[in-house]
């Protein structure tokens, strides 16, 4: 019924090609997506966040054993990361705004770096996990983590039952992140596609904004790991 | 500057001082992790990471120019209940042992 009344408010010509019919601008459209993509991080926060409970629960409780396990992984490796995840956020930012200025160039090479930077990221992870497998610290049948001193409590050693707690929790939530980091990848070689195809515009490019605030909630993420599971109890 | 959206102003300092900040923030905390602070390696390290990851959602993500209130709505609505969690759980285990 109400299609007569409507028919002639429609100016089919003045719409952008990838403008949908439910948003009155291109602007409204984009702050909807954002939002959409916002609500989805705050259940990804809470997903996280679980982790991160247990994990303070756990480090208060036996924080002598977590501090001796967390000085058995490889710190110069984790800061190493950090910078490399931080180089990364930068790259996208730069991305997010190529597209908005129509910088082909620098889009499509923003992209790619991003990709070789997180690969860096995994195939550094992938090294600490190594080490951690050869040296029986995967939780486990295997697991082992004897005569172990906790730091600043000279003639005491690690209970290896609470040292496997920290290992869990370690290969968890790295785990976790890792996985998040190669979906992210997948993303971005999508985005590296049809930014190759030449499909986005500064009109047009809420799949970079958005795949932007994946990729820097995952750095966000790191931003805390780093210190809660590599810094302890560091100091000689 | 001015929305991130304008093609005038350029938000590339803004970016890079960002960029700089979370390099020299990652120093410190790796530096701070040396120091013996007794308890407050801890706060110090989260302090830091803290700062860093705002720095990361307001510029880098855009918040601190978000046109549309509701994203601001739904990052604080994120954070008040991620300390919800952590906060009421913590302060259970804190106390278990008061007599």
């Amino acid at each position: 019924m109400p299609d007569s009344t409507l028919v002639g408010l429609h100016h089919e010509e003045e719409h952008h090609p990838e403008l949908l019919h439910h948003f009155a601008d291109a602007q409204q459209q984009r702050d909807a997506s954002s939002l959409g993509m916002w609500v989805f991080l705050a259940t990804e926060i809470m997903f996280f966040g679980g982790l991160f409970c247990a994990y303070l629960v756990y480090r208060r409780w036996y924080f002598g054993d977590f501090a001796a396990a967390s000085k058995s992984i490889n710190m110069a490796l984790g800061a190493t990361n950090t910078a490399v995840l931080i180089c990364s956020s930068l790259t996208v930012v730069l991305a997010v705004w190529a597209a908005q200025t129509a910088r082909r160039a620098l889009l499509i090479g923003s992209l790619a770096i991003t990709m070789l930077l997180g690969l860096t990221f995994l195939g550094i992870k992938g090294i600490e996990y190594k080490d951690k497998f050869v040296e029986h610290h995967v939780p486990g049948a295997s697991f082992s983590f004897e005569n172990e001193p906790i730091p600043g409590h000279p003639g005491q050693f690690a209970n290896p039952r609470h040292a496997q707690m920290f290992f869990s929790l370690y290969f968890v939530m790295t785990g976790l992140h890792a996985l998040h980091m190669i979906i992210g990848l997948g993303i971005f070689l999508w985005l590296f596609v049809m930014a190759w195809k030449g499909r986005f515009t500064p009109e047009w490019h809420t799949p970079v904004e958005i795949g932007g605030l994946y990729w820097h909630f995952v750095d966000i993420v790191w931003i805390y790991l780093f210190p809660l599971l590599y810094l302890i109890d560091r100091h000689p | 500057m001015s929305a991130h959206s304008s093609s005038t102003a350029s938000p590339l300092k803004g970016y890079f001082a960002v960029f700089f900040a979370l390099l020299v923030g990652t120093g410190i905390t790796v530096y701070a992790a040396t120091l013996d602070l007794g308890r407050f390696n801890a706060a110090v390290a989260l302090g830091i990471a803290t700062v860093k990851a705002t720095l990361v959602t307001l510029f880098f993500m855009h918040v601190w120019h978000a046109s549309e209130k509701l994203t601001k709505l739904v990052v604080i609505a994120a954070l008040f209940f991620l300390l919800l969690l952590l906060g009421l759980t913590m302060s259970d285990y804190a106390t278990r042992l008061w007599s």
